[in-house]
């Protein structure tokens, strides 16, 4: 750089300083920070000394921590695909300017809007054995209630359906603009080359809606491995850690048992798995783009 | 049933949209192998014709029947018909190739077919370069000649545009119009073509149609559109410059033929017959080239308002006496200027008349 580009490159800076400083405050330095903490023994009334990896080698031997990490993979899986299905199905059947597709449009999304602690409120109601409204079907047709959440097998795909209740809005909305971008005149030049239904889906809806399916993708996979409100008030982990997902593990460790330079090693954990999960859908772009 | 027609043909079609009636009773027969043209003004229900020929559109009363079959109940890909979209509508997600092929192998032709179908109509086309490329990477004028080609590579019965070449830019618009003509003559296609621009009408036609308000207002070859429009709004839709129309009283002369006395006074003596013309206030019409500007004589004059140079031609564009404006065809550059004063002289023997309600009455057609 030449000394004269020099000072206008720095005026520039100035732009982006409230932006940066604010970044570098509240992101990067507490990232920084807990990085640092996950290498020391530290509990919160601020002992501390430093251990190296000892408690990451610590995690490995963790049987909570490994049945943790289980549950949030799981709870991924259980989530991120279906949400998509069910957003694209139901984005499919709602684009269209009707009134009732409207009308049923606000209705998907409005599950989006309650906060965590009213959706609990509300499946608790739904699932649970004594009084519960499924339980109140299940009496009339002579069979025995079902324990949703106190059943190890079914506890967490029955968070997974609440979640996937509760999320459905957004990923729905963000399809149905990556529909609304194709032109209509492409799918009556479909119409005109006969083209089936499935055909159509296939070749020229499918591939509009891709880049939405991806983004939804990448953003559902980290949200869903941050899951932590839903378990943490419908069954406080249990039944025996079956619905403990790494999030609440991270909460417990750090605020019950105060052993915080752990939880900082179980949290750069989650913050590696999170990262390599949101780029698998981003490596699956570029594969598509190397292939057009 | 009446006789089963080779071509294509509207029987009584009724369409409207809510309360908007769009056609009322439209009957029309458009033979095989015709490039025929609708031409009129945006919103005037010509595209909405297209659509009910290709099926994306259904009729609320009435027939169409293509080569002998009643297509009007059919669903669009089973017409045998085959358009090409004003935004060309190609599939993004597939190459050139593809979107060739797509429809065929809907059709179920065999592959081998295709493949010799798709060579065969890349060639006439000569987009062989990008077959293997996504419509995105092409430029206008060749994503055009793809939507051509995917209409053309179905050999349908009857070829359908939509003002294909109304996003090309001048020079190409030009150069594919010539194209386009020479395709259809080659081609032997029957095609309906809708267009807001009259060259292009002219040009590719062997008959025109215009339609104004969803009203067919004429129906004849290019030169007849032209040399005897049938009403006021068609003499004043195609042509150059907007046909000159200026009232006046109607006499009947002493040899069985028209007079109009303008405003101003001046007599003009027309070809027109009067058998059967009622005396009274009447329109006549002149086309730019049928008026002639002279110095100043006494007769019928006006003042130059502007001139419009176009090189080979001028259109001089001048104010009467009595406030109306005629415009005036001059080969070449005019030495006009705005302000001059010139007389203007009428070529009678071209004109036009116009009753009140714009119907058309014309000079006998030359034995």
């Amino acid at each position: 750089m030449t000394t004269r580009g020099a000072p206008k490159g720095w005026g520039n800076l100035l732009f982006a300083l409230p932006f940066l400083a604010v970044y570098l405050w509240l992101l990067v330095y507490p990232l920084l920070a807990g990085i640092r903490l996950s290498l020391y023994r530290a509990n919160l009334f601020g002992g501390e000394h430093f251990i190296g990896f000892e408690n990451y080698a610590r995690l490995f031997r963790d049987r909570t921590f490994i049945q943790a990490l289980g549950n949030s993979l799981l709870f991924v899986v259980l989530t991120v695909p279906l949400l998509i299905v069910l957003a694209l199905g139901l984005a499919l059947a709602l684009n269209r300017g009707t009134r009732f597709a409207g009308f049923m449009r606000s209705v998907v999304f409005a599950s989006s809007v309650l906060s965590v602690t009213v959706l609990t409120i509300i499946w608790r109601q739904i699932l649970v054995p004594d009084g519960g409204l499924i339980s109140h079907f299940s009496r009339l047709i002579g069979q025995t209630p079902v324990a949703f959440l106190n059943d190890p097998k079914l506890v967490l795909p029955s968070l997974a359906i609440i979640t996937v209740w509760w999320s459905l809005g957004l990923p729905m909305i963000l399809f149905l603009s990556a529909l609304q971008q194709a032109p209509r005149s492409v799918y009556e030049a479909a119409a005109l080359d006969r083209a089936t239904p499935w055909s159509i889906f296939r070749r020229i809806t499918l591939p509009a809606v891709m880049p939405a399916v991806i983004l939804v993708a990448a953003y559902e996979c980290a949200l869903q491995f941050q899951v932590f409100g839903q378990p943490q008030l419908l069954t406080q982990g249990g039944p025996n850690g079956a619905s403990r997902p790494l999030v609440l593990y991270i909460y417990e460790t750090g605020f019950n048992h105060w052993d915080i330079g752990y939880a900082a090693a179980a949290s750069q954990m989650l913050f590696a798995l999170i990262l390599v999960v949101s780029l698998v859908p981003q490596a699956g772009r570029w594969l598509i783009r190397g292939r057009a | 049933m009446g006789a089963h027609n080779q071509g294509l043909e509207f029987r009584h079609v009724v369409k409207a949209y809510d309360d908007l009636c769009v056609f009322e009773n439209l009957s029309l027969t458009i033979g095989t192998g015709e490039f025929f043209v609708i031409l009129g003004p945006s919103g005037c229900g010509k595209t909405t014709l297209l659509r009910l020929i290709a099926g994306l559109e259904k009729v609320d009363g009435g027939e169409i029947w293509l080569n002998g079959r009643a297509i009007h109940n059919q669903a669009a890909g089973d017409r045998g018909v085959a358009m090409v979209f004003q935004d060309y509508a190609l599939y993004p997600h597939m190459t050139v190739s593809e979107n060739l092929a797509f429809g065929l192998r809907n059709m179920g032709v065999p592959t081998v077919e295709i493949a010799a179908r798709i060579a065969d109509t890349a060639k006439i086309l000569a987009i062989e370069p990008f077959l293997d490329k996504r419509p995105s990477k092409l430029s206008g004028g060749q994503q055009q000649r793809v939507a051509l080609g995917r209409a053309l590579v179905k050999k349908p019965d009857l070829l359908l545009m939509d003002e294909p070449l109304s996003s090309l830019d001048p020079a190409l618009r030009l150069r594919t119009r010539r194209e386009l003509a020479q395709l259809s003559r080659s081609l032997s296609a029957t095609v309906v073509m809708v267009t807001h621009d009259q060259v292009e009408a002219m040009t590719l036609a062997s008959r025109i149609m215009v339609m104004h308000d969803h009203v067919v207002q004429q129906i004849g070859t290019p030169l007849e559109i032209f040399m005897r429009p049938a009403n006021l709004f068609v003499a004043q839709f195609v042509g150059a410059t907007p046909m000159n129309v200026l009232a006046g009283q109607l006499r009947n002369g002493s040899d069985g033929l028209a007079e109009m006395t303008l405003a101003g006074g001046a007599v003009v003596k027309t070809a027109v017959p009067t058998a059967n013309l009622s005396e009274g206030l009447w329109r006549i019409g002149l086309r730019a080239e049928h008026v002639m500007l002279t110095a100043p004589d006494g007769g019928l004059s006006g003042v130059v308002d502007f001139v419009e140079r176009l090189g080979e031609q001028s259109w001089v564009h001048v104010r009467l006496g009595d406030g109306s404006e005629v415009v005036a065809a001059q080969a070449g550059v005019s030495a006009l200027q705005a302000g001059d004063a010139v007389g203007v002289t009428l070529n009678g023997a071209q004109a036009h008349l116009f009753d009140a309600a714009g119907a058309a009455y014309h000079a006998p057609e030359p034995a």
